[in-house]
């Protein structure tokens, strides 16, 4: 077994686990500093898949930005668990029993197809690095992120519409 | 690591993340859920990219086949923040109206 098979194994349990811990954490401030761990550990997953680029961007606007604006508005509005009435317990089965069907039928679907056995390139390989990625999205894909703009510019907007009082 | 590897993790992030939407009330557990899921189909969207980009080196070594997996990863992750500033908004302003989080009071669309 060699180390990127170690660390596949490691980052994928981490990954998982701090999935589950943001789904069954009963403080939001602990679900959010979970999620920042579940993608810390995909992150990890991007760069040894070579794709330092992602795992960086991954890292500065997940981690570091949008999670920062869930924290600050969980401690914005001072929720504490006590507000959150008794729930109905059968409604989380059967949320958890559809969820799993839906685990269970795409692992079933997907089990046996061809595609299955093919490599994944690890390690190697600069499709990912920033110098060929940013030739791509410069040249063939400049339209795209031109527009992306005004699409940042339109979300803020409206979120400064949306957030002002009246 | 062979696909089928980082298949079945974006699987199980996925529902992971079906799970959290489906069993939570707080609407911004829900959000991050949503996130959570984005975050699968990005990881499965790079596995995808470095497959396709390995079974073209054979061929060619100077080939950059797969690239546009990752810049739709790229751009994703760009709609993604701006979801989440504009749904942030929208949650601080239901919970001026209501002062509660839970979904099962904001089902009715009027105030």
């Amino acid at each position: 077994m060699s180390i990127t098979h170690l660390l596949f194994w490691f980052l994928t349990v981490l990954a998982l686990g701090s999935a589950l811990m943001v789904i069954f954490s009963k403080n939001p401030v602990h679900s959010i500093l979970w999620l920042i761990a579940t993608f810390f550990a995909i992150s990890g997953h991007y760069i040894l898949l070579n794709a330092q680029f992602l795992a960086i961007v991954n890292i500065i606007v997940y981690a570091g930005a949008i999670m920062v604006l869930f924290l600050f508005v969980v401690m914005l509005m001072n929720l504490n668990s006590a507000s959150i009435p008794l729930k109905n317990k059968w409604l989380g089965f059967a949320g958890v029993i559809s969820g799993g069907s839906l685990l269970l039928v795409l692992t079933a679907a997907l089990k046996d197809t061809e595609i299955m056995r093919n490599d994944v390139m690890m390690k190697t390989g600069d499709i990912g690095l920033i110098h060929n990625l940013g030739l791509v999205l410069f040249k063939d894909y400049v339209l795209p992120f031109e527009i992306s703009s005004v699409l940042f510019l339109s979300a803020m907007v409206g979120a400064v519409v949306i957030g002002k009082k009246d | 690591m062979t696909i089928q590897h980082y298949i079945f993790l974006a699987v199980a992030l996925f529902s992971i993340g079906v799970i959290g939407v489906l069993t939570r009330r707080n609407i911004i557990i829900i959000f991050m859920c949503i996130e959570l899921m984005l975050n699968a189909v990005n990881l499965l969207l790079v596995a995808f990219s470095k497959m396709h980009h390995l079974a073209a080196a054979a061929v060619d070594a100077t080939t950059q086949a797969g690239i546009d997996g990752q810049l739709f990863v790229f751009f994703i992750m760009v709609v993604a923040a701006a979801e989440v500033s504009v749904g942030l908004a929208i949650i601080v302003m239901m919970y001026r109206n209501t002062h509660s989080v839970d979904v099962n009071f904001l089902n009715r669309l009027k105030h």
